[in-house]
Formats: C-alpha cells, sequence, structure tokens
C-alpha cells in the first residue's frame, strides 16, 4: 500500500484529503445537532408551557399565583391548591425518605457485612426501577386502605381534632396545629399524607444510592485515623463520612425532591383529586402533575390554560431544584478532582 | 465503665440498630410491592388478555394496549437512540471540556429527571395541535406523537451512557487510529462506537426499561383507543394508560385486568434491567 500510495498523482491525495475534510465539516455539524436537540428539548418545554399557559397569565395575571379558587363553572384558577398539595407531599415524602435512606447508605457502607452489601444494594435499586404506575396501583389497591383501616384511626384519635369517640387528645388539646393536621372526617385513605408516604417509597432509592456513592468517596485514611483514635462507627458516620460529603448529601436530597415534585402517576392515584384547600393531612386534595392529568384531556379555553401555566410552574421549580442538586454534585466531583 | 463512654457506646449501638432498620423498611416495601403486583397479577393471568381488545370490557383483553405499547416505545427508542448515541459521542469526543458541551451535559442530567407530564404537554403543543389544525381534526392524538413523548424522555438517558461509556474508551486506540492516518469522523463511528457497544446497547435497554412504564406522557399524545390500532397515525392504546383507565373504574374485573397489566410492565421492567446487568458484568470481564 503505501508503495501504491507514493505513485498516486499529488490531485487526487489532495481531492481525498479535501473530501475526508467536507465530512469531517458534515459529521460535526450532524453531531452538534443532536446535542443541540438536547438543549431544544428542555428550551421547548418550558418555552410551550410558557406559551399555553398565556391565557391564563394574561386573564388573572399575579392573582393566578395567590388564588385558591379552582371553579371551572365561573372559569376562575388560582395555582394554590394544586402548589400546595405538590409541596406538602413532597416535603412529606423528604421528612421520610432522608432519614431512612441516610440509615441505609450508612449501613450499607459501614455496618454491612461485605457479602450483603451487593446484593442489599441491587434489591434497593430494584425499587428504583419498579414503573410510577405500578406504585400508583399498590397505592390505591393496598396502601391506602391498609392506611385507612390500621394507621388512620389511631392517628385521628390520638393527634386529630375530630376523633370519632368524639374526647379530645391530651396532644389535640395542648399542641399546636397538631389538631388539625390529623383532624379529619373523610372516611377514605387516600390523602396528602398517604401521596408523601408513596413518593417517600418512591425516592428512597435515588436519595440512598446517590449517598451511598458519595459515602464511597470519603478516602479511607480519613476513615481510619478517626477509628484508630477511638471513634465508633456512629461518630464516623456522623463526624467525619457526613461533613466530607455534605454538598454531595444535598444534592441527593434535591435530587429526590425534584423528583417527588414531578411525579405524576403515583401521586394521582392516592391524592384523591379533591381541588380545595384543607390544613388536614388525612384530608384528600391534588398535585400540580394529578391535576393536570385528570383535568387536561376534558378542559377547554381558559381552564386548559391554567393547567398549562401550572405545568410552566411545576417545569420552571423542579428545574431549579434539581440545577441545585447537580451544582451541589459537582462540589464533590471536583474535590475528588475528577 | 465511665459514663461518657457508656453513653457513646449506647448512641453507636442504636444508630447501628436504626440503619438497619431502615434498610429492613426499605427492603419490606420492595418485598410488599413485588409481592402484590406478583399475586394480583398471576390470579388475574388469562390467554384472553393477549388475544382479546379492551373494547369487550370486563370480559375482554389487553392485546391492544399491548401492541400499542410495542409500537411506541419502537417508535420512541428508534427516535431516540440515533439522535442520543451522536449526541453523546459529540459530548464525549468533541465538545469535552468547553463551555457549550459542559452546558449540555449539564442540562442532560437535569432534564434525566425533568418531569414527565411537561414533556408529554410539551409534545402535544408541537405535534398533537399542529396535526389537527392541518388535518381538520381528522388525526389528533396519534400513537406517533406517544412515540415522541417517550423519546424525549429516552433521550437524555442514551446521551448520558453514550458519553461516559465513551470516555471510558482507552484513549490509546484514538490516538493509534489518529497515528495511522483515520480522519476522526471514521475514527469515532467505526472504532469508538464499536468499543463501546456493549454500553451503549445497556443504555438503549435502559432507557426502554425507563420509558415502558411511563404513563403520564402518554395520556395527552398517544391519547388511548379501544381498537386494535396499527397505524401510528392513529390513536392508540398503551399498558400503563389502560392499567390508569382500569384502576379508576369502579369494576373488580377491571382491576383484575389492570394488575394483569402491571404485571406484564413489571417483569418486563425486571427483565430489561436484568439483561443491561448482564450485558454490562460480561463485557467487564472480557476487557480484563
Amino acid at each position: 500500500m503505501p508503495a501504491n500510495q507514493a505513485a498516486l498523482p499529488i490531485d487526487i491525495l489532495e481531492q481525498r484529503s479535501h473530501r475526508d475534510a467536507r465530512h469531517e465539516r458534515l459529521f460535526r455539524w450532524l453531531l452538534k445537532g443532536c446535542a443541540l436537540i438536547v438543549l431544544a428539548s428542555l428550551l421547548g418545554a418550558a418555552g410551550a408551557t410558557l406559551w399555553g399557559g398565556r391565557e391564563a397569565f394574561s386573564a388573572f395575571g399575579w392573582h393566578f399565583l395567590v388564588s385558591s379558587a379552582w371553579d371551572p363553572g365561573n372559569d376562575v384558577y388560582g395555582a394554590v391548591v394544586p402548589v400546595y398539595g405538590t409541596i406538602a407531599t413532597s416535603l412529606i415524602a423528604l421528612l421520610i425518605a432522608v432519614p431512612i435512606s441516610f440509615g441505609i447508605a450508612v449501613y450499607l457502607s459501614e455496618v454491612a457485612p461485605a457479602w450483603l452489601r451487593t446484593p442489599v444494594a441491587s434489591a434497593i435499586e430494584l425499587l428504583a426501577g419498579i414503573p410510577s404506575i405500578i406504585y400508583g396501583m399498590w397505592g390505591l389497591f393496598v396502601f391506602a386502605p391498609f392506611f385507612a383501616n390500621h394507621i388512620k384511626p389511631w392517628l385521628t384519635n390520638n393527634l386529630g381534632n375530630k376523633p370519632d369517640d368524639g374526647k379530645l387528645s391530651w396532644v389535640a388539646e395542648h399542641v399546636p396545629f397538631v389538631g388539625k393536621l390529623f383532624g379529619s372526617d373523610y372516611p377514605f385513605g387516600a390523602s396528602i399524607l398517604v401521596a408523601g408516604i408513596v413518593l417517600a417509597v418512591m425516592i428512597i432509592p435515588f436519595i440512598s444510592s446517590v449517598m451511598r456513592e458519595v459515602f464511597q468517596t470519603v478516602p479511607t485514611r480519613l476513615k481510619e485515623s478517626a477509628y484508630a483514635l477511638g471513634s465508633s462507627t456512629w461518630e464516623v458516620s456522623w463526624d467525619i463520612v457526613l461533613p466530607y460529603t455534605r454538598s454531595a448529601v444535598i444534592g441527593g436530597i434535591f435530587l429526590g425532591l425534584g423528583r417527588a415534585l414531578g411525579e405524576t402517576m403515583a401521586v394521582t392515584f392516592v391524592l384523591g383529586n379533591a381541588m380545595h384547600l384543607s390544613a388536614s393531612l388525612l384530608d384528600p386534595g391534588a398535585s400540580i402533575a394529578s391535576t393536570i392529568a385528570n383535568q387536561f384531556s376534558e378542559a377547554t379555553g381558559l381552564q386548559k390554560s391554567s393547567l398549562m401555566a401550572l405545568a410552566f410552574l411545576l417545569f420552571v421549580v423542579t428545574f431549579v431544584v434539581l440545577l441545585i442538586a447537580r451544582l451541589m454534585l459537582r462540589q464533590l466531583a471536583r474535590k475528588e478532582g475528577r | 465503665m465511665s459514663s461518657p463512654y457508656l453513653r457513646r457506646r449506647i448512641t453507636n449501638a442504636l444508630a447501628m440498630v436504626m440503619s438497619t432498620l431502615a434498610t429492613l423498611v426499605g427492603l419490606a416495601f420492595l418485598a410488599w410491592i413485588l409481592w402484590e403486583t406478583l399475586r394480583q397479577g398471576i390470579s388475574a393471568l388469562d390467554l384472553k388478555l393477549f388475544t382479546k381488545i379492551t373494547a369487550y370490557g370486563e370480559s375482554g383483553g389487553l392485546a391492544n394496549a399491548m401492541v400499542g405499547s410495542l409500537i411506541i416505545n419502537f417508535i420512541g427508542i428508534a427516535i431516540a437512540t440515533p439522535i442520543g448515541v451522536l449526541a453523546g459521542t459529540w459530548l464525549a469526543e468533541y465538545a469535552d471540556r468547553t463551555r457549550l458541551g459542559e452546558s449540555i451535559r449539564f442540562l442532560n442530567d437535569i432534564l434525566l429527571s425533568a418531569p414527565s407530564i411537561v414533556m408529554g404537554l410539551f409534545v402535544y403543543t408541537i405535534i398533537v395541535l399542529p396535526t389537527t389544525v392541518l388535518t381538520h381534526g381528522s388525526t389528533t392524538f396519534s400513537g406517533f406523537a406517544g412515540g415522541v413523548a417517550l423519546a424525549l424522555i429516552a433521550l437524555p438517558v442514551i446521551v448520558r451512557t453514550t458519553d461516559e461509556m465513551l470516555r471510558l474508551v482507552p484513549s490509546t486506540l484514538r490516538e493509534a487510529a489518529l497515528s495511522l492516518g483515520v480522519p476522526q469522523w471514521k475514527l469515532t463511528l467505526q472504532i469508538l462506537i464499536r468499543a463501546a457497544r456493549s454500553g451503549i446497547i445497556t443504555g438503549v435497554l435502559l432507557a426502554l426499561a425507563r420509558i415502558s412504564g411511563e404513563t403520564a406522557p402518554l395520556l395527552f399524545t398517544a391519547f388511548g383507543n379501544n381498537y386494535m390500532a396499527i397505524n401510528p397515525i392513529e390513536k392508540m392504546s398503551s399498558l400503563p394508560q389502560i392499567i390508569y383507565q382500569y384502576a379508576n373504574d369502579p369494576g373488580d374485573a377491571m382491576h383484575a385486568l389492570a394488575w394483569a397489566g402491571a404485571f406484564v410492565i413489571t417483569m418486563f421492567v425486571l427483565l430489561l434491567s436484568l439483561a443491561s446487568r448482564l450485558i454490562l458484568s460480561r463485557t467487564k470481564v472480557s476487557h480484563d
């Protein structure tokens, strides 16, 4: 081959290198175009929902954000009920999921015997792979009835301000707010609390796998020094591992929060879909995603536009939460020199 | 034993017990969810699931939903795979450490967990609304629109795995090829993507597992159809959408059908993640 190539006329060689350069340019543009599609889908989703919600924004203005009305009969809509439901369910989910995920991560990185770590970690990750509609069905048919029969009566009787037997408990009488939070005469399980619990089960694998991963980045010599000074396993986890990985742990929590805010199916099944505000966590409510899923196909005009406006709000809020999550996670990666 | 020492030991023992309990709680929920899906799903399994369509209601099956799911998922993967692989290649090979490349990589990570229902509304705006106007209402919701919505959800998964897998390819391979005078596009297509092939396939399988359970983006794009639809410009049913519809129905027979559908989806997703894990572990061995 080399002998042949040397014999080729110079213009053929030049043609060939021109052709290669042209292909190279084309290929580069093709690749860049595909990468820009990723960017376009992000901007497009924000733009499309903003454009779809323009009628609602111009009709209600800022009032849309502070009004708790949702009245298709009079064509008046406000975002407060679904926004409250979204935030309340997500916060409950975090309150439950963060300590459990931290426990799982500590167990898997410090406590469990080595042979048990991989199988348990894969089992927990299996939870992340289950489609959200399965969580929804389990919540609707299994967990919500279980909750209504076994947990809810205890909560309303011992903590709520509307107990079945009419006798106010000490907590409901003396601790502010608690009575309202757990008082309910709604007979079914579907409620903000149940939605929060189902969401918690959904985001535990996300948060715990991030925590476990970042716990493993802690240099062994740091942990061993602490053990050598006589620290207990708990003290190493709490005083050495956690401060070292703090930013990434917060990143993982925000990642879970981002998931919880935008989750549709698991929540729609167990939230009860009531478009009114209630102080009680045991009453049904609505989230942004569940409201859209329930009403969008039948909505027209201003209602449809209001749903689009809700979607825009949801997209912007999740974007900010996930942005914070990724920035926090990147800080640890920097420290690692990656 | 001095009291601070005792207190520390008790705290430690308590923490160990709590962390073990936390793990048991996580595993218990996993077992509970899988057990109910298996129990209720298997007891509802029946041959008519695969032969009859949903138009028969309680005495029908899920055949059209299964076919619809296959078609919509296929469209989604067929759109997302080439775009995702090329975009991931650009991030790893052409734009590593450039400002635009880093920003797109960062935004792609955000897109990974973006709310899927918003993606559904996006596709509703850019495909369902225009086709409705252009065809004067004869084509509104379509299986194709559902496929595009799923493609948008699969895309970031494929971009990310391709990007990561290509960056694992040793740079000596690149240098060897470049020193032989191979143009970079040929190097990328014929050597690098081939070297990272199993990793990229894993990414595609993971993306398929992710989208095959997605419900929210299909509600306003593929919509649903009680009859068998093969043509992607028609409204199309899908398993998750039928599960959603049947689970909200008051009838017990409908619930059984929904459980059967949930069982089929769960098995499909678990098998996919098992397969992708196998592929990945096999490649690791062959590289050693």
